[in-house]
């Protein structure tokens, strides 16, 4: 070795949750003075990655080295003692604090045993100052300052910790042009100052204008490193790519004419600041896909339709027909007949300690029932046909469903919608977490419900899916319709370089949103 | 500068019920046959501080987004050991008066020991220490009796310098000793942000443990000074299960009324206290405008119920419904 040790380096890093690996064998080193981008798609390992360096998670094996000695983080305050400092994509703030508590957090100053509210706010308005952010006052509430002030706080709030490596997760997603530019400046203040900063985003034209280095990840290990502008952007997506097709889809029969009536549209959806001006239509026997990266607006969007959302402008229309859906119940009712498999099958989908039966029934208990009391023999009988049709592996109907693995889980859930008949089905991410049988599985029934008449809405963030199972494909960014793929128009590539928002054709994207 | 407006927001609360306090106690010195005298404020605020100081106790668990549903039966606990050690000379009452308030920190830590670090749900963990340390309160009182150092009591329960009385004196000192330094200290503010979001607390490297822990221990405090208080009025020590109940959920009233949310992370036993007292001021308008005693209980519940609701407007204001589930 040539003496310089790296400031910070990372060896055979691996990390399991349950059978999905999520790191294999990752190798990554940072050096002081620079800025380390870090890129791959949804479930890359990046986040991951982070996790373990800041002390969230520990990893199952590998080894660390913090100044050429070896580092275990057994908790976030122990990285942030050793000067590993991370802003998290999802926000670390105490929303019921105040700013100057927020930023003080780990380390308040203190007086007489007590923290010293005065040195806590002379900190808090340094730290606001060298983020750019002088205009957020520091006993505002956080949870009253919007997602883009929050961001900034969370950014003041990394930097009064006086890091050595500063992590930056997807930290400018949230944030308005102008704050991006004033984050920037700061950061290239603090890689001058000999900060190592680590900065992990999707947006290539930030990683061109501010990284030294870059790696990229891919199926939870590094396939590349090199030095930032040395590669083309293309080059880089075919990096970020590079896994062969494992999974087995159904045949895609003849396109749905574009001139048939859509079962299903939307007319310039928005809500609060997620969702902007949204149009689409979804026919009956189109399998449509919503793709992008992770957060887009996509589960806000399956929402709206859903009648979760409140102040929503725009038109929802059924078969043509203006509809008013101001709840999950009026959304699912004969005369809509929509259902959503949700994100979380274990919170939104399932009450996980009753049994199978209770919550197959559940969403048509209506329809099962006379007076108010339940028909047990037609209950059963739509029951044994979805367990049939969906070949459901369950010891019996009455043990708890909590009990059945990941994908009969997910069975299950499906099951208890169909039972309604929906002719409007929109799915969450439904494959996440499941195993490939079962995948492929779900993949075969959701063409054979599209065949037999239902107009299908269904998110992934898995590009294969998308791919595989969509007529078409609205890939969204920012909240908005960004691109429609249609037919062969789908190929990962497409989908990439769309959801990065560096379509060649696009007019260049600004900093940070789009204006 | 707009710094007293952040200040205000964050007392609104506290304000709240200071001003229903003080509303509801003017109308009832003013209708009351002697008036505003030393007299009338004294027996109020006896009567009063009881409900404060199980209020605060349960006001630092509420804070942490637990509950502690033994708060009732530590007050009672600590009332019949008192009857048994707060007497004799100067010196055996000082070291009963000790005694009593370790007991009552030693049941916070147990509370607090279950639900952290046995990771039970504090509503089941308290539901099930409140009965034990109900069962020691009974061994130790079968039946009513006991007796206390009567000099201490009176000087405690009469009044400071002819005018102002004692035991709001001993209220404020509490209040000046326990919670202003714990609620500035960090492990009040860890306390409070756990009780806001764990997870961004985790995150944060916020030492969550030890607040709660403090927020607990400190509970089982407050709840025996209560006690102690309790031995001081009456004189003896009682294990009534009713009243050790109904002061839990008075408490818990109590604290909603003061503007804590049981939610966690928010609030303040300032406004506990005034909840507290606003509380107990319900039943003495209802004395003084000549309602039957039987009318209480229904009046307490209407004014509760009325000032939760102000509470629930926020929910108005939720644009994505999955939040009213949060």
């Amino acid at each position: 070795m040539d003496g310089a040790a790296p400031l910070f380096r990372m060896e055979g890093i691996s990390k399991r949750y349950g059978g999905v690996r999520a790191l294999e064998k990752a190798e990554l080193v940072v050096e002081a003075g620079s800025i380390h981008a870090i890129l791959g798609e949804n479930g890359a390992g990046k986040s991951t990655l982070i996790k373990v360096m800041a002390g969230v998670v520990a990893p199952d094996e590998g080894r660390m080295t913090l100044d050429g000695r070896e580092a275990t983080f057994a908790s976030p305050g122990a990285a942030n003692k050793a000067g590993i400092v991370c802003i998290f994509q999802e926000l670390s703030l105490v929303p019921e604090l105040s700013v100057a508590d927020n930023i003080v957090i780990s380390d308040p100053p203190k007086r007489f045993g007590m923290i010293d509210r005065k040195a806590q706010r002379r900190i808090a308005e340094e730290a606001l100052a060298r983020a750019g952010a002088a205009d957020i006052h520091p006993l505002a509430l956080v949870k009253d300052l919007p997602l883009s002030r929050r961001q900034m706080v969370e950014i003041a709030k990394a930097l009064a910790r006086k890091p050595r490596i500063l992590i930056l997760d997807e930290a400018t997603s949230a944030l308005t042009a102008a704050d991006v530019s004033k984050i920037f400046a700061v950061l290239k203040r603090l890689r001058s100052e000999g900060l190592a900063l680590l900065y992990i985003s999707h947006r290539m034209n930030e990683i061109a204008e501010l990284a030294d280095q870059c790696t990229v990840f891919r199926n939870g290990r590094n396939v590349a490193s090199y030095a930032a502008g040395s590669k083309s952007d293309n080059e880089v997506v075919e990096l970020m790519i590079g896994r062969e097709y494992s999974h087995i889809f159904p045949p895609k029969p003849a396109a749905v004419p574009a001139t048939a009536a859509p079962r299903l549209e939307a007319r310039k959806l928005s809500w609060a600041d997620r969702l902007h001006d949204i149009s689409l239509t979804v026919r009956a026997g189109e399998v449509v896909g919503l793709g992008g990266l992770d957060g887009q607006g996509q589960r806000e969007l399956l929402l709206a339709f859903f009648g979760v959302l409140r102040g929503l402008s725009g038109q929802i229309l059924i078969d043509g027909k203006s509809v008013s859906i101001t709840s999950p119940s009026v959304a699912r009712d004969d005369g809509i007949g929509m259902a959503l498999i949700p994100e979380d099958r274990k919170t939104e989908g399932l009450m996980l300690p009753m049994t199978v039966r209770e919550n197959l029934s559940f969403a048509a208990l209506d329809r099962l029932s006379k007076a108010g009391i339940i028909d047990r023999a037609a209950e059963q009988r739509l029951i044994d046909d979805m367990v049939g049709l969906l070949a459901i592996k369950t010891a019996g109907l009455d043990i708890p469903v909590g009990a059945l693995s990941g994908g009969n889980q997910q069975k299950v859930v499906i099951a208890k919608w169909l039972m309604r008949q929906p002719r409007i089905i929109l799915l969450n991410d439904p494959t996440r977490g499941i195993d490939v049988g079962t995948k492929q599985e779900l993949y075969q029934l959701m063409r054979k419900l599209a065949d037999a008449g239902a107009a299908i809405l269904f998110y992934s963030t898995d590009y294969d899916e998308l791919i595989g199972c969509c007529d078409r494909v609205l890939v969204l960014y920012d909240g908005a319709v960004k691109r429609e793929l249609v037919g062969a128009e789908i190929t990962e590539r497409a989908l990439i370089s769309s959801a990065l928002n560096i379509h060649g054709e696009e007019s260049p994207v600004g900093l940070g949103a789009s204006a | 500068m707009k710094d007293w407006r952040y200040w205000l927001a964050e007392q609104r609360g506290t304000l709240l019920a200071f001003g229903i306090f003080i509303v509801m106690f003017v109308i009832y010195t003013s209708n009351h046959p002697a008036g505003f005298t030393a007299n009338v404020v004294q027996t109020a605020s006896n009567k009063g501080v009881l409900l404060a100081f199980v209020a605060m106790a349960q006001t630092l668990v509420v804070i942490t987004a637990g509950i502690d549903l033994s708060v009732g039966m530590i007050f009672l606990l600590t009332n019949c050991l008192a009857s048994w050690l707060v007497v004799g000379t100067p010196m055996q009452t000082t070291l009963g008066v000790i005694a009593v308030l370790a007991v009552g920190l030693l049941c916070g830590a147990i509370n607090g020991a279950i639900v952290i670090y046995g990771r039970l749900q504090p509503i089941v963990a308290t539901i099930a220490t409140g009965a034990v340390y109900y069962g020691i309160g009974l061994l130790l009182r079968p039946f009513p009796g006991g007796s206390v150092n009567e000099d201490l009591a009176d000087a405690l329960t009469g009044r400071a310098f002819g005018v102002v009385p004692a035991s709001l004196v001993v209220l404020l000192a509490v209040v000046l000793v326990i919670w202003v330094p714990f609620s500035r200290s960090v492990l009040g503010r860890a306390a409070y942000a756990a009780g806001s979001s764990e997870t961004a607390a985790y995150m944060s490297g916020v030492p969550i443990r030890r607040g709660k822990f403090a927020a607990y221990t400190l509970a089982g405090l407050l709840a025996a000074i209560g006690g102690l208080f309790l031995t001081f009025f009456t004189y003896t020590g009682e294990a009534a299960y009713a009243s050790g109940n109904s002061y839990t959920l008075f408490s818990i009233a109590a604290v909603v009324l003061g503007g804590v949310s049981l939610f966690g992370g928010k609030g303040s036993a300032i406004g506990a206290i005034f909840g507290a007292l606003a509380f107990r001021t319900i039943g003495d308008l209802l004395f003084v405008f000549d309602f039957d005693p039987l009318w209480q209980p229904l009046f307490q519940g209407v004014i509760l119920l009325v000032a939760v609701s102000l509470g629930a407007f926020a929910l108005f204001r939720v644009r994505n419904r999955l939040e009213w589930f949060l």
